[in-house]
């Protein structure tokens, strides 16, 4: 059950198995099983679960730099949004000349604002390597960016948060402008192919499914590495007792900046899945609420779990489905209610709940040390 | 202490000379001078508000001062350098509250303190090396949680977690040792063992203790500095400060 590197727990391996379990059924049960069948996966079943799981990477991406180095970033919705940008460029260069206006370069709406020439940022972006690389170097060179300036000046706590707050606020602003050359209010849609294929279709979407859960298990294994590296001690020494470990010798400003530049590029990938899942990028995304909600999904699974980050998006995401269809006014108080009952009962989250009922029957808390302990008292 | 005007600086390792500091006109340091020599163990003593706190801030850089001149070893001004760099040089820094990482066990406080490079990538792809195990073990037998080494460190006693926090001051190696009040809030026999470990570790460390606590100032017999109002009133044995008729007015007649 352990492994040197990632000093799995059963939750782990669990997350594990299922993610990539899901990987390799999700396009059988999709595509092979008849449709009549119990099993099979209808095409909607298969977008909603791709979604979720893209906002289980944000969410695991925001659980590693608020849940282990104490940064709680209210803005990390701004990282998956510039991925989902990335991602959306090239999905609208593809289109090509099948576009309303039929320019073989220019999407729609420059034609619309009679624009001639296609603007610098747009250029290369009909590579999908060179978007790909975007999709991880923008977000990545953002956070690095306001990192060095945060966590050098020693910006913490409320005034940091307030920051990442505004820090998103102005990018959706910004995007929301049709001069600032990325669709504006309207964002980037009527997406056609995606490397040749076309993104409407089941086959397409099954393997962007697979490769959400895959991904989705790549994140937790750079994730869960890094928190069990003396590094990712490091980090947590800096959540608990920041001061301390700069009297020790290390560069906190460094050790935060890492993290939240890994977990910056984690969302932006997050982002670029969902794009061609939902058909569409608008500069909505970069709204705060969205980022919140972010927050609210890591409180709910378990801050610092990584694997309870990643559940409470589903769990949130998949009540807020149902929520919305049935009580559609409701949701934003249920969502509320239980961000309280949660932060009042449960400052562990799910993954605390679930750590609960083990830990009854042995008296020491379980942490990584003591998890060797913690299976022989399983078993 | 009179001002020396040409100060040999080469042979003190610690050297504080003028040093001023002032908080919103509140002047916490008034022209402290101080030397400490290599291997020396000082026990500071003063009042509240005397500035023995913003002393130790100023040495560990986390306060500039307005004025005067700082050296360590002769060389290095840390009046120009941050926390890291100063922890770096080899000054580690115990605090009064015992600040320990909570969620950490006993033995992971150790390794984190441990004397190793610092660096981003070598904390990431680097574990713990043999020698820094080893280094461990033998810290822990020292402060005496070899049994703890694998509780969370905010289980232990308030005791238990100074002594690891001296610990981990050990397993830094440093140069220099600042520890504030580490006796604060023990019983007398912790108080008694607590002496003994800094008389151990001050065989080859240079050490400064900041303390209240005058029998535990005796136990360690060592050179007393007496700070008053962020400058320095006497300097000497305990019992020659004791002696001193200012002394007694402002702090020991208390």
């Amino acid at each position: 059950m352990k492994t040197p590197l990632l000093r799995l727990d059963r939750l782990g391996v669990a997350f594990l198995v299922i993610t990539i379990g899901a990987a390799a059924l999700g396009p059988i049960l999709a595509l092979v099983v008849p449709r009549e069948s119990a099993f099979a996966m209808p095409p909607y079943v298969v977008a909603l679960l791709g979604k979720y799981m893209c906002y289980a990477i944000l969410a695991l991406a925001l659980d590693l730099v608020w849940g282990y180095c104490g940064i709680l970033s209210l803005g990390h919705g701004a990282f998956f949004a510039l991925g989902g940008y990335a991602m959306g460029m090239y999905l609208m260069r593809q289109i090509g000349a099948r576009g309303v206006y039929a320019n073989p370069i220019l999407p729609d709406f420059m034609v619309f604002l009679n624009w001639k020439e296609l603007p610098v940022a747009w250029w290369g972006f009909h590579s999908f390597a060179y978007a790909s690389l975007m999709v991880m170097l923008v977000p990545g060179v953002l956070a690095f960016a306001f990192g060095w300036f945060a966590f050098r000046s020693r910006v913490t706590g409320v005034y940091l948060s307030i920051i990442t707050q505004a820090l998103t606020y102005a990018l959706k602003l910004a995007f929301f402008r049709n001069d600032f050359g990325f669709g504006g209010n309207n964002g980037l849609t009527d997406f056609k192919d995606v490397l040749g294929f076309n993104v409407q279709s089941d086959a397409t979407r099954a393997a962007l499914f697979s490769l959400t859960a895959l991904t989705l298990a790549l994140s937790y294994i750079i994730g869960r590495a890094i928190v069990v590296s003396k590094y990712g001690k490091a980090v947590i020494a800096i959540r608990d007792a920041e001061s301390r470990v700069r009297f020790i010798g290390y560069r906190v400003e460094n050790y935060k900046l890492f993290v939240f530049v890994v977990s910056a590029v984690m969302a932006g990938v997050a982002g670029a899945l969902y794009v061609p899942q939902v058909g569409i990028i608008n500069p909505s995304e970069f709204d705060p609420a969205n980022s919140i909600e972010a927050v609210i999904w890591v409180a709910v699974g378990g801050r610092g779990t990584l694997v309870g980050a990643a559940l409470g998006a589903v769990a949130v995401n998949f009540a807020k489905t149902y929520f919305t269809g049935a009580f559609p006014e409701y949701w934003l108080y249920a969502l509320g209610g239980l961000f309280v009952l949660v932060t009042l009962f449960l400052p562990k989250g799910l993954v605390g709940l679930l750590n609960l009922r083990r830990r009854a029957a042995e008296p020491t808390p379980p942490s990584t040390a003591s998890l060797a302990q913690q299976e022989e008292g399983a078993r | 202490m009179t001002e020396a005007d040409k100060p040999e600086l080469t042979g003190t390792l610690l050297y504080l000379d003028g040093v001023s500091v002032s908080f919103d006109g509140y002047k916490a340091l008034r022209g402290l001078s101080l030397m400490l020599e290599p291997g020396e163990m000082r026990a500071i003593i003063g009042p509240n508000g005397a500035g023995k706190t913003t002393m130790m801030d100023v040495i560990t850089g986390k306060t500039r001062p307005d004025e005067g001149d700082v050296y360590f070893e002769g060389r290095h001004d840390l009046t120009r350098l941050d926390e890291a760099e100063i922890a770096e040089l080899g000054v580690g820094r115990k605090f009064q509250k015992p600040t320990v990482f909570e969620n950490h066990t006993v033995s992971d406080n150790l390794l984190l303190a441990a004397k190793a490079p610092r660096g981003v990538f070598a904390t990431l792809f680097g574990g713990a090396a043999a020698a820094e195990r080893e280094t461990i073990d033998r810290i822990l037998t020292t402060i005496r949680l070899a049994e703890q080494r694998q509780r969370p460190a905010g289980a232990l006693s308030h005791g238990q977690k100074q002594w690891l926090e001296i610990g981990m001051l050990l397993a830094q190696d440093p140069k220099l040792l600042l520890v504030d009040e580490p006796v604060a809030g023990m019983t007398d026999a912790e108080t008694a063992a607590t002496a003994e470990l800094l008389r151990e570790i001050a065989r080859n460390h240079s050490v400064v203790v900041v303390e209240h606590d005058m029998a535990f100032v005796r136990d360690l017999g060592v050179k007393v500095t007496v700070l008053h109002e962020g400058s320095v009133l006497a300097e000497g044995s305990l019992d020659q400060v004791s002696a001193d008729e200012r002394v007694i007015e402002v702090y020991l007649g208390r």
